[in-house]
């Protein structure tokens, strides 16, 4: 079996977000990037099935060399080998593009990402390679079993879940409880280290630009009521706040 | 630029949320001069669909072939496609959704389309197409431009706030040949809650952290959501810890939700969490701990015990009404 995960590489969740450039661009400097947590899942369940059934594991990144690290631990994790897309992933369509002439070309049986990156939460770049390729894809898959050439899912639905099943090739969305995220070994970490990395450059063109960042609004101070008078606050919801 | 939007049903009528999408785009059209036309696909009432012209629609295309009954998120997308294209529609809109970004990404693939999710405003049509989004889980906004022939947009809830008027839309059957390779798939069970609030759809959610002890400890909160009519959410941990479903589990790695009002029972506030709830127009939180993070977020907060907190809250619910 052949497995295609594709990396997303984003700020730590707890990062504190701000813009520089005239809040033009995002301010990196001291942001801790990762491995997508979505994709964290995905990359997983994939080294998973390779121990399960015996598979070989590529890591795809689209983005710009700044991501290197998060390909090189996604290697220490278990993936066999690596491509990077050379460009800046600021576009949907745009991306999805690029994984798909990754995937044309490898012949993979499965393509695993998360459900969403956790920058731009679009969650639609599994459905448009999925659509690119003329094979079908889920989102957001919970839990993934293959028994001869047939996937065996559950996905959540809203307000639950529901199990079904399909043929391979398939690309998937992933999402916890998939399988516990894994921290590499020194071994792993050793080996990485030259384990094949292959860089090439994107095709065709992003279709939107981005332009100016800004932050929320900051909340006014927060209105305390006693709580042996929390009545009240459903009169204040109700005639101040107008939300009841 | 003919506007499309792709509208979803629950139990035979139009969703709320689609409705507001109706609404979103009916406000474009009027910008650009042009008008809306609402795909709904699977099994729904004609009496419940010509209320789509009280959002703005003036037509309602109506995919009713019985293999749409399911939804399915490749065959839907072929029936959005051919309807785009059948209507000659440049911006497609549809409210954020689990089944809308299935059928939307599949839709974009096969029209290269440009998708912009989370849309959080009405788009700039002065000069090109600007749009803006929220990014990073609601922790900030970037504005997009768009140099695309064919545009997507799913839009996050409350962006707009509809004022129904009296016109009802015209209904059309629309049938787009389906082929078979569409429905591979099998769905084997599906396991579904009956009977609550859907959370994403909820205009009010009350929602319960650690602080609430357990699972056993959970009827106070559902004696307040029901006395209000709210959707019932739960933070990461108690998700974690099966205290709750994971469906409910608000926050970055869960749903996102923007609704009326958000109540946060015994929940601390951790920067994950807020990023599933920062869009809501109004936060409650009860907590403890005064010192709890999420007090900063909050519009209204009471420093209590949940368990004495709550009864008189659904005490006073139910005096109001």
């Amino acid at each position: 079996m052949k497995i295609l995960v594709c990396i997303s590489s984003v700020p730590d969740t707890t990062s504190k977000i701000s813009f520089t450039d005239g809040d033009t661009k995002l301010n990196k400097a001291g942001v801790q990037y990762i491995i997508g947590p979505y994709d964290d899942y995905a990359l997983a369940r994939a080294v998973e099935l390779k121990e399960q059934y015996g598979a070989s594991i590529t890591v795809l990144n689209v983005g710009e060399a700044d991501a290197e690290p998060q390909i090189r631990k996604a290697l220490a994790i278990g993936a066999d080998d690596a491509i990077r897309v050379d460009t800046e992933p600021t576009d949907s369509y745009f991306v999805a593009e690029q994984i798909a002439t990754v995937a044309k070309e490898g012949n993979y049986d499965l393509v695993l990402m998360g459900r969403e990156t956790s920058d731009y939460n679009s969650g639609v770049v599994h459905g448009i390679v999925g659509e690119i390729l003329g094979i079908p894809s889920f989102s957001p898959v919970m839990q993934l079993d293959i028994e001869n050439g047939v996937a065996k899912m559950t996905r959540e639905i809203e307000g639950g879940k529901e199990k079904l099943e399909a043929p391979l090739p398939l690309v998937l969305g992933c999402q916890e409880p998939i399988a516990e995220w894994k921290i590499p070994n020194m071994r792993g970490i050793m080996t990485a280290r030259t384990k094949p990395l292959k860089v090439i450059p994107a095709s065709g063109e992003a279709l939107t630009s981005t332009d100016k960042y800004s932050l929320p609004p900051a909340k006014g101070a927060c209105q305390m009521i006693p709580a042996d008078e929390a009545e009240k606050l459903i009169e204040l919801l109700h005639k101040e706040a107008k939300v009841l | 630029m003919a506007i499309l939007v792709f509208t979803e049903i629950a139990d035979g009528a139009i969703k709320k949320s689609s409705l507001e999408a109706i609404y979103y785009g009916a406000q474009v059209a009027e910008k650009s001069g042009t008008s809306v036309t609402a795909l709904v696909i699977g099994k729904a009432d004609s009496a419940e669909l010509v209320i789509a012209g009280n959002y703005g629609a003036t037509k309602v295309l109506h995919a009713n072939d019985a293999k749409l009954e399911l939804p399915n998120s490749m065959a839907y997308a072929k029936v959005l496609a051919e309807a785009a294209k059948t209507t000659g529609a440049k911006v497609i809109i549809t409210a954020k959704s689990s089944l809308a970004d299935a059928v939307t990404a599949r839709a974009a693939g096969s029209l290269k389309a440009a998708v912009v999710g989370n849309v959080v405003e009405l788009p700039d049509l002065s000069n090109g197409f600007k749009v803006k989004r929220s990014i990073f889980t609601g922790k900030a906004f970037v504005d997009v431009n768009i140099q695309n022939d064919i545009t997507i947009l799913a839009v996050k809830k409350n962006v707009v706030n509809p004022v129904e008027t009296n016109t009802s839309a015209t209904v059309e059957s629309f049938t787009p040949a389906l082929d078979d390779n569409l429905f591979t798939a099998k769905v084997t069970e599906t396991i579904k809650a009956t009977g609550t609030v859907s959370l994403p759809e909820a205009d009010l959610v009350v929602s319960g952290g650690r602080g609430m002890k357990g699972p056993e400890h959970w009827q106070p909160l559902l004696d307040l959501a029901e006395a209000l009519g709210a959707a019932t959410a739960c933070s990461k941990p108690v998700s974690d810890l099966d205290w709750r479903p994971h469906h409910e589990h608000v926050g970055q790695t869960g749903v996102k939700v923007s609704p009326n009002l958000y109540i946060a029972c015994g929940i601390s506030g951790a920067i994950q969490h807020l990023a599933g709830v920062n869009s809501s127009k109004v936060i409650v939180v009860i907590n403890k701990d005064a010192d709890a993070p999420f007090f900063k977020a909050a519009d209204y907060g009471i420093v209590g015990d949940v368990f004495d907190v709550l009864p008189k809250l659904t005490k006073a619910v139910k005096d109001l009404k």
